[in-house]
């Protein structure tokens, strides 16, 4: 099955850790690559800037019922949770779910609702266990699931919260995990074509 | 994915379309055309805090129980905003509209979906520094009786007010926060003063029409949750019930591009999402 769409969840240390992810990723990488970074309500912008100097793929904050588009980064605006609907993305102001909004819990559920087995879904570093229902939803929908291993994750709580309920595919190193996307998205469509 | 569980999440499905149908049909309070993903998501929350396992027995409790029903549409109506968000829409509408503003004998201001008032309170607050409160009406509309009379009593959680007073000063306030509100306990009450021009009332986006003709709208943070079709909707609407030149601010990812009424607007600030009425 063609993945569709790469999520991407982390908290602290997760500056470093998404330009790592974002510099791996080819140029060509042909999905759309959507981004929470928790990230305090009243803290001013330059994140979005900030992660576009190391990545291929332009890096935006989405407003609302923009369309999703392959081959782009976007990180979810502060202050705002980010959900997918229709191929668009919809923003919401509901209360911060565990203290957290923009919620990885509440991308990744929207988005295992509507991709399916479509839908990967990458835990990176993070200091709390926002992410790890989230991340379950996904696989019991058939989607791919990527930990950061904890051992050397800066942060370990995030990952292994989210190892203790999902059985992930792939439990990598920082290093590895954009490689791992790279051949999982590219591999699928030399599969395809053929 | 399992063919059984793919099964259970289009009964999900089925079951939110009969109960949003059946709100409809009995109520009249239509969330046929809100975002789906959200609307779903705050059904779940609220069945859970109800102990009920399924939207089907949820459905039945809100269509024959009052008091269920207050509480689902407090539940969908609870946006958790904050004071002066986002500061600098309010320090652009303090330079850019209220000079506008002052060109007026009387304004007419309709804050479209206030939820629980923060944003009323907030503008309220801009206005009587700016001196231009006398001479305003504020109508704050939402759908739930209930949001609205929180709204009124205008009580918010002392903890909260770090934030807010920072949030005040960033969007231009110069006097002492503290001096709008009297504490008590762990929380707040503004003063009532803030209140004097304020007209609280019910007012649903998706089914009711314009009540008047507003020299200023503010709609922020509220058309999100509608999909596209009520956001056209809901546009036209607005648009209707702005005066000419008149004013129309949004939440700051928001955005009337690919809406119907584009073109007969110019920006007031495209980054703060001000705009202005001009054909």
């Amino acid at each position: 099955m063609a993945s569709e769409i790469v999520v991407v969840g982390t908290s602290t240390g997760g500056l470093k850790a998404l330009q790592t992810l974002l510099s791996g990723l080819t140029a060509d990488f042909r999905l759309p690559v959507v981004i929470v970074q928790h990230r305090g309500s009243t803290s001013e912008n330059g994140l979005c800037e900030f992660l576009a100097q190391s990545s291929r793929l332009p890096v935006t904050e989405p407003e609302d019922k923009e369309p999703v588009m392959s081959g782009r980064a976007y990180l979810a605006p502060r202050d705002y949770h980010l959900l997918i609907e229709n191929g668009s993305f919809a923003l919401s102001v509901d209360p911060a779910v565990a203290y957290a909004r923009p919620s990885i819990d509440v991308l990744f559920e929207c988005v295992a609702d509507e991709y399916g087995e479509k839908a990967i879904g990458v835990i990176l570093t993070g200091a709390n266990n926002d992410g790890a229902r989230g991340l379950a939803k996904i696989s019991s929908q058939g989607g791919v699931t990527l930990v950061e291993n904890p051992e050397t994750a800066a942060s370990h709580e995030m990952p292994r919260a989210a190892l203790a309920q999902t059985r992930a595919d792939w439990v990598l190193p920082l290093e590895e995990i954009a490689p791992c996307l790279n051949k999982l998205v590219s591999a699928v469509a030399v599969h395809y074509g053929s | 994915m399992s063919t059984v569980q793919r099964a259970v999440d289009k009964v999900e499905d089925i079951e939110i379309g009969l109960l949003l149908e059946g709100l409809y049909r009995v109520h009249g309070f239509d969330f046929r055309d809100y975002s789906r993903a959200s609307i779903k998501r705050r059904i779940y929350e609220l069945l859970r805090a109800e102990k009920l396992d399924t939207v089907s027995a949820f459905q039945s409790k809100i269509l024959h129980d009052n008091a269920c029903l207050e509480r689902f549409l407090l539940g969908v109506s609870v946006h958790a905003t904050s004071m002066f968000r986002d500061p600098s829409f309010y320090l652009t509408f303090r330079k850019r509209v209220v000079p506008l503003l002052r060109t007026y004998p009387t304004v007419q201001i309709w804050i479209a979906g206030c939820s629980t008032g923060e944003e009323v309170y907030s503008l309220a607050i801009l206005l009587e520094e700016e001196r231009l409160y006398g001479k305003c009406r504020i109508y704050a509309t939402d759908i739930s009786q209930a949001v609205l009379r929180r709204a009124r009593d205008g009580i918010f959680p002392l903890a909260a007010m770090r934030d807010y007073t920072s949030n005040y000063h960033q969007a231009g306030g110069a006097h002492e926060f503290s001096d709008y509100y009297t504490a008590q306990y762990d929380h707040v009450i503004f003063s009532s003063a803030l209140r004097k021009n304020v007209v609280f009332s019910e007012h649903n986006l998706a089914t009711d029409g314009s009540f008047n003709e507003f020299q200023v709208i503010l709609c922020r943070n509220v058309m999100i949750y509608f999909n596209k079709d009520l956001q056209a909707r809901v546009h036209n609407l607005l648009y209707d019930s702005l005066s000419m030149f008149g004013v129309f601010g949004l939440g700051n990812k928001e955005s009337l591009k690919f809406t119907p009424r584009e073109t007969l607007y110019e920006h007031l600030n495209e980054k703060d999402k001000l705009y202005r009425k001009v054909a």
